[in-house]
């Protein structure tokens, strides 16, 4: 019987990969060919989804992108002994794009049939969970320590201290929540892991949670990510089927369990602490800090919240040694980051690698420029409040200090590329009002403060005092910067402020015409 | 919501009453009551401040902070339109302009006929395959001026 996998990941379902599973199906029944149809997640090349992959002998053998009218060529070729096709791309673990990479969070990713225990495990899932057993929560915690590893959210919080800190706060209940709010445009890692490994996810939550000595987790997932709901949450009954949850997991005695929870269309609510306020039923209003959730989190008790990119790797760390893990990347950016490389680009996807590339290297090398095949102008890295940053930037390594250094962030690790037809103060507007959109209203910076911006930007384009509106605008940037509550009043100035040093001749269009 | 059952008191009660075990059930409520519904009605929201034993007022400013609650009866089918920066960046912001435009719509908008209400999204994570759209549900992704007329005249039927 031939193994086929077509990826069950939204973006392949967009792009007709449920449509295309069941023409596979229809087409193998009238030839009689015998097939099993594995529903995997993505491989992250997903300018190439859907993806169909064939089982071999000689390995996995890729095509791709397959639409429901190349079915019957594909047999005709076949594709299920890996025969040559137009779409063919070869042996998938030989394709360049996966040959460069170094897989740690992503290895079982688009691997796996993501509701396997079997297959999660015959791929050194649990691995990590009994080696956490076996050492004891102290030596798990000094072990996620030691690695390196940080908050893939955007912070970069060490999570290891992160977990110490929660493990020593005295408390009758302790909570691991998950932010799976994963609201940054040009971001997908985290719903891709959700529907492509959700066991590790679960995994790493379990891990968390006999550390830090707490029994229940929650993950609050956003509700733009239906797939992953639904993924997820048939994770967790298998994860319970297999006695991975519960009163005694895996018979180590230790009682955990999980819940997934869907937001409502909150981007602030990606911030942990209005997170939390909403998994309370409440409106998703920042806190102040301190105290600090890992203090005084969930209903009061000391909380985890880590990314799902953190949490998900934490197996991985258990069982290769921290050791493996801080061996890879540069400076304080220890291991990989999943890159999401989206927008106006030829090769879109996610591509884990170790920390140390070039701006340049990321969006020319491995997104293959843009899609529309014309000059990339900029980029914004880290989400609708990352930098725009220009190509004579492009020499900027990625990494946490150096684009902190560059006045920028990486944030949850996702790039959108623009070419030459981008409107930059457009863009500064737009970030601008979708602080005002999505702002929570506590602090008045953030609040009123888009909102003044959206409209000082719409006077600096229509050409009215410009010199004059650019300045408050700056003024503004700064009162934003320094008296915003969280990081969404706090770092909506940084595509503005971004816009304006680099690409100022778009502030002055309107003069321009009006001079003509 | 293609399917949104009438609203009755009773069955707000059962589906009140079916979460109530959770910890901090609010959220799992009004995405149970809007499932069932097609939106949160008002009397909805004041039995559930009886039931978790808070103010009217709080109640009303949870259902009121969340995009994703409606107030009121929405289309039959719902098109979530992203115009995060990575569609923007295939030109997602003008193909929505136009589309809006021929339907005579905003934001938050619903066809005359009750057929199709048109939301803005904040990205659904299919930022390789922009511009991306939610149809019901469903995902699209690449959605041209084509697909988005396909989509009104479908939801017409």
């Amino acid at each position: 019987m031939a193994k086929i996998y077509i990826p069950l990941d939204m973006a392949a379902v967009a792009m007709g990969a449920d449509r295309l599973a069941a023409a596979v199906a229809k087409e193998a029944a009238a030839r009689g060919d015998n097939v099993e149809i594995v529903r995997n997640g993505s491989r992250g090349m997903l300018w190439l989804e859907p993806l169909i992959e064939v089982e071999t002998p000689a390995g996995r053998v890729g095509y791709g992108p397959a639409k429901v009218n190349d079915v019957a060529s594909l047999f005709d070729a076949g594709f299920l002994s890996g025969g040559a096709h137009a779409l063919s791309i070869g042996k998938v673990d030989d394709h360049p794009w996966m040959k460069r990479q170094n897989r740690i969070t992503f290895a079982r990713c688009g691997v796996i049939d993501p509701l396997s225990m079997d297959d999660y495990e015959a791929h050194g899932g649990g691995a990590g969970l009994a080696r956490a057993f076996q050492i004891g929560p102290a030596a798990t915690i000094e072990e996620v320590t030691k690695s390196g590893l940080r908050g893939r959210g955007g912070a970069g919080f060490p999570t290891g201290i992160k977990w110490k800190t929660v493990a020593d706060a005295p408390a009758d209940r302790r909570y691991v929540v998950v932010n799976a709010d994963e609201g940054d445009s040009g971001t997908f890692a985290d719903r891709m892991i959700m529907e492509g490994d959700p066991l590790a996810l679960i995994e790493g939550m379990i891990i968390c949670g006999y550390a830090i000595n707490g029994s229940k987790g929650f993950v609050y997932l956003r509700s733009e990510y239906p797939q992953a709901a639904v993924v997820f949450g048939k994770a967790i009954e298998v994860a319970r089927n297999a006695g991975w949850l519960g009163d005694n997991v895996r018979g180590s005695g230790f009682a955990f369990d999980i819940e997934l929870r869907i937001g409502a269309g909150a981007y602030v609510c990606g911030e942990e602490t209005s997170l939390l306020e909403s998994l309370e039923g409440k409106r998703g209003i920042v806190r102040a800090k301190p105290p600090l959730p890992a203090h005084v989190g969930l209903f009061g008790k000391p909380t985890v919240v880590n990314n799902v990119l953190s949490m998900a790797t934490a197996p991985m760390i258990l069982e290769k040694g921290s050791q493996h893990y801080a061996e890879l990347g540069v400076g304080r950016s220890r291991g990989t980051m999943p890159l999401q490389i989206a927008g106006n680009v030829k090769y879109g996807g996610l591509c884990e690698v170790p920390f140390g590339l070039t701006l340049g290297e990321i969006v020319n090398d491995i997104g293959g420029g843009t899609l529309s095949g014309r000059p990339v102008r900029a980029v914004q890295v880290g989400g609708p409040l990352g930098a725009y940053l220009p190509p004579w930037l492009f020499d900027t390594v990625f990494d946490y200090e150096a684009f902190a250094a560059k006045d920028s962030l990486i944030g949850h690790g996702g790039l959108v590329v623009f070419d030459d037809t981008v409107d930059m103060s457009w863009m500064a507007r737009f970030g601008m009002e979708f602080c005002a959109i999505e702002s929570c209203g506590k602090c008045t910076p953030c609040r009123l403060g888009s909102t003044r911006g959206v409209e000082t930007i719409d006077k600096i384009r229509s050409g009215q005092d410009v010199d004059a509106n650019i300045e408050l605008l700056k003024d503004l940037c700064h009162t934003m910067k320094f008296g915003s509550l969280c990081a969404l009043g706090g770092f909506a100035p940084y595509p503005v402020e971004s816009a304006l040093r680099h690409f100022p001749e778009d502030f002055r269009k309107p003069a321009l015409e009006a001079a003509e | 919501m293609a399917g949104a059952a009438q609203y009755s008191d009773e069955r707000a009660r059962e589906i009140i009453a079916a979460h109530m075990g959770l910890e901090g059930p609010a959220m799992p409520i009004l995405h149970a009551l809007q499932e069932e519904f097609g939106y949160v009605p008002d009397a909805a929201v004041k039995q559930m401040a009886e039931a978790l034993n808070i103010s009217r007022a709080e109640m009303h400013g949870v259902v009121t902070f969340y995009h994703d609650f409606h107030r009121a009866p929405h289309g039959r089918h719902t098109l979530k339109i992203c115009r995060a920066e990575s569609c923007q960046s295939m030109g997602a912001e003008r193909q929505a302009r136009n589309f809006l435009d021929k339907l005579k719509l905003d934001w938050g908008g619903t066809t005359p006929d009750g057929a199709l209400s048109v939301e803005a999204v904040y990205c659904l994570g299919l930022c390789a395959h922009s511009p991306s759209a939610l149809y019901d549900g469903e995902p699209i992704g690449r959605v041209d001026a084509g697909k988005l007329d396909e989509i009104a005249e479908e939801a017409r039927d």
